[in-house]
């Protein structure tokens, strides 16, 4: 066997922990009693809400419409009637205008979606414009609204499409499990892309960690009618991320502060090409997504097929419970995820997973002084200097320290993860990255 | 539900790996202790003496000042590190006075007055053993013979090897082929150990000079913790596997000075360019010790790999000028802490290169 494709700087080798639920097939959560919709679930302004209290709404229709170039559209992912419009606090500690829907007890989901127009016959302006009213965003977790994502700017071109099957992220098995069930839908999903797209060619990007996802994946890239190949890679974090998948399947580097389009790239995650299929083909909009649901604190894990706007804990107690008193419970992967600190906490189009974590998976210790050791600079998949990062902002000089890259930092949290002295270097950076953006904010007030 | 207020808030990564400062300083102390124990066996019970008061005077010092600044520090290992390698820089015989002095002086001046752990820039033990040297610097320059080494009459009072040849070197005209043959000819002393190793090796047709045999093992006089090349070897090699220390600093380090005394070690023999003898330079004096322990100190040395290296090429050369051509037989201790005073330098240009500014490989 060949040598198996990677990225080039840094990177980390946490225990991946998927076995608890990658075997495991995707179950139906079931319809929440109250769902809770917020108006932020996506990267860019909140939507703006359409409905009232009192009014009765179905199951995808919407009730939150775009207000901006980038942000996203949300329906209702159930029948019922809006109780209340008030705020909720998001999982990374923000708050949003939410919509609280008491659930019909009459309603069941829907069957069959069918769309109005056969997508074939629809040009790639309307199938854009499509993807827009469906709300679809960009499920590995940054939430970008795919929309916007599809408008290639004039000039540019898409060589390169990359799928990522990576799932970096230790515990979750949602996008592995979607290859395996899925994988028909996924690569219908994958037409539509091209179809818009037109590259030249389609990479998958899978870890090797998913054997049978990649069996599975080559079969079916095989028989496409465009080139498509699927890239077994070498385990290691953070390869899901845009800037390392497109390095290690096509050996080009983003430039510092642009976009992949500069070097002719766009990725998509698994889920969200799942999201586009079901959108386009059967005109459903994103009221729903595949989580997994893990932790050694959670009794069954379990991968979950979940209305947007369950809380949390109902998924919890779908899996069981709680086998012991969780030290953290955490909503994404655990490397990027958030804390939280209320259970009711809806999922969002952007919860990838929900995690119950005990004392010792996450090992956190005595935070002492820097022993400059240079693990994190080691870790550090962007090549930048974590330490002294963390002292200038420490320092409160945040110009210093975006001098010296603060803003080419995307808290993937391979520094913070390794160092030994426990220093809360992601906290810093994202500290960091907020004041210099309020600052930035005051001076174009005085400008202005 | 109840477990709300239960529930810890920290900011991503959410889980941490195995690493701790604590674990750390412990494995390098655990990787030094086959050392210190064959120490305490060619030089006697006064060996255990020593490393004893080095650690006491150093973890109680740290104890005292954590206390003043209000911080909990003892457990972290750095203060037992620091006197059990202030210990292993002494010589057996040492005044006791001597090993307590330098432990303080490393932890109250060199570490605490820049801040504690991590704020130092000069390493603690090393400070520690140079300021006592040039104050005693007969009580740290009296070697003791080990125990292995047979037919010596006073066992107190024996030249290192290399501070044996220093002497020697002063008043020497003829040519002679390096350092062993000096010292055989002037007929210093070896041990039983080297006599049989090197007849076995003679066996099978492998001729070793008893010197390399008890260099290598330790049967020479010097500090209680840096005569055997072996085991620090092996102790080295063990925080290489554990990731504690990476290569960059040892390869530069071993690597520039061997380069320099094969090129120009010869010279002092009047045998001309390329006829040092590298092998001989590494395995006496603290090279070894001083290489793997105390230049790869985290706090001290540079941060990125460029940087270790010239840190390592830098200490090289020094190590190299003060030994040939300084008026001390030793210079590592001296080379690393000059070394040490220009790692904030190396560390400004040598910083990573940062992913997206080298232009895209096409």
């Amino acid at each position: 066997m060949s040598k198996l494709k990677t990225f080039g700087l840094g990177g980390v080798h946490p225990h991946d922990r998927k076995s608890r639920t990658n075997g495991k097939p995707i179950e139906d959560a079931g319809i929440p009693a109250v769902a809770v919709i917020p108006m932020s679930q996506h990267l860019g302004s909140p939507a703006d809400c359409t409905v009232e209290v009192g009014a009765k709404v179905e199951e995808g229709m919407p009730i939150g419409k775009s207000s901006g170039f980038i942000s996203a559209n949300i329906h209702s992912p159930v029948t019922g009637t809006v109780k209340e419009i008030g705020r909720v606090f998001l999982p990374n500690g923000t708050s949003s205008q939410a919509i609280s829907i008491e659930v019909e007890e009459s309603f069941s989901p829907k069957s069959s979606w069918k769309a109005d127009k056969n997508w074939e016959e629809l040009s790639k302006e309307e199938l854009i414009d499509l993807v827009a009213d469906m709300g679809i965003v960009g499920l590995g977790g940054a939430t970008f609204p795919l929309n916007v994502k599809l408008k290639v700017p004039t000039g540019s071109t898409v060589e390169y499409l990359i799928i990522n099957g990576v799932e970096c992220e230790p515990y979750l098995t949602a996008d592995h499990r979607g290859m395996l069930e899925l994988t028909d839908k996924i690569f219908k999903g994958i037409e539509i892309l091209y179809k818009i797209m037109e590259p030249e060619k389609v990479f998958i990007g899978i870890e090797n960690n998913k054997p049978d996802a990649i069996k599975v994946m080559s079969q079916k890239a095989s028989a496409m009618s465009f080139p498509t190949e699927v890239v077994p890679l070498k385990l290691r974090y953070p390869q899901g991320d845009e800037k390392q998948l497109i390095q290690a399947v096509t050996g080009r580097e983003i430039p510092s502060g642009a976009l992949p389009l500069a070097i002719g790239c766009i990725v998509s995650n698994v889920g969200t090409v799942y999201s586009l299929y079901e959108a386009v083909v059967l005109g459903k909009p994103l009221i729903e997504r595949i989580l997994t649901v893990s932790g050694g604190a959670i009794k069954e894990p379990k991968n979950l097929r979940v209305r947007i706007g369950t809380p949390i804990s109902e998924l919890i107690e779908k899996c069981g419970g709680f086998s012991e008193v969780p030290e953290k419970v955490v909503v994404g992967g655990p490397m990027m995820g958030f804390a939280i600190f209320d259970l009711d906490t809806p999922v969002t189009k952007g919860t990838s997973g929900i995690l119950a974590l005990t004392l010792k998976e996450v090992n956190s210790s005595v935070r002492t002084s820097c022993l400059n050791c240079g693990k994190c600079i080691q870790a550090c998949p962007m090549g930048l200097n974590p330490t002294t990062l963390f002292k200038y902002i420490d320092h409160q000089d945040y110009d210093g320290a975006k001098d010296i890259g603060l803003l080419d930092c995307k808290e993937c949290g391979s520094c913070g993860y390794t160092c030994p002295a426990h220093i809360p270097l992601i906290h810093g950076m994202k500290l960091g990255k907020l004041i210099l953006r309020k600052n930035q904010q005051k001076q174009n007030k005085v400008k202005a | 539900m109840s477990e709300k207020q239960n529930m810890l808030i920290t900011a991503s990564p959410q889980i941490h790996g195995p690493e701790t400062t604590a674990k750390i300083m412990w494995l390098v102390t655990l990787s030094l202790v086959p050392a210190g124990i064959w120490g305490i066996f060619v030089f006697g019970a006064r060996s255990i003496l020593v490393i004893g008061v080095s650690i006491l005077a150093s973890v109680i010092s740290e104890y005292v000042i954590a206390r003043i600044s209000k911080k909990s520090t003892i457990l972290d290992g750095s203060a037992f590190l620091t006197g059990l390698l202030i210990g292993y820089n002494m010589p057996a015989a040492v005044p006791l006075f001597i090993p307590a002095v330098a432990s303080v002086f490393a932890i109250v001046v060199v570490k605490w007055s820049f801040g504690g752990l991590g704020g130092n820039w000069m390493n603690p033990a090393l400070a520690g053993r140079v300021f006592v040297f040039f104050s005693w610097t007969g009580g740290m320059t009296t070697w003791t013979m080990p125990g292995t080494v047979h037919n010596v009459a006073d066992t107190v009072s024996h030249a290192s090897p290399l501070g044996f040849i220093k002497a020697g070197l002063l008043d020497f005209s003829g040519a002679l082929h390096g350092p062993v043959e000096f010292l055989s000819n002037q007929g210093y002393p070896h041990s039983g150990m080297a006599e049989s190793i090197a007849e076995w090796f003679g066996n099978i047709g492998i001729t070793i000079s008893y010197t390399y045999i008890d260099g290598f093992l330790g049967n020479i006089p010097g500090c209680i913790g840096e005569v055997s090349a072996l085991l620090l070897l092996l102790g080295g090699i063990f925080l290489l596997i554990r990731k504690i220390i990476t290569w960059h600093i040892p390869v530069a380090y071993f690597g520039s000075f061997a380069l320099l005394v094969w090129i120009f070690g010869g010279l002092r023999y009047n045998t001309g360019f390329f006829t040092g003898d590298p092998l001989f330079h590494i395995l006496t004096g603290g090279m070894m010790l001083g290489v793997l322990f105390m230049a790869t100190d985290m706090v001290t040395s540079p941060i990125t790999g460029k940087g270790m290296i010239i840190f390592g090429v830098g200490a090289g050369l020094l190590t190299f000028m003060i030994r040939f051509y300084g008026s001390f037989p030793e210079g590592v201790s001296l080379a690393i802490i000059l070394m040490n005073i220009f790692v904030p330098m190396i560390n400004r240009y040598t910083q990573p290169v940062r992913f997206g500014t080298r232009g895209s490989k096409k």
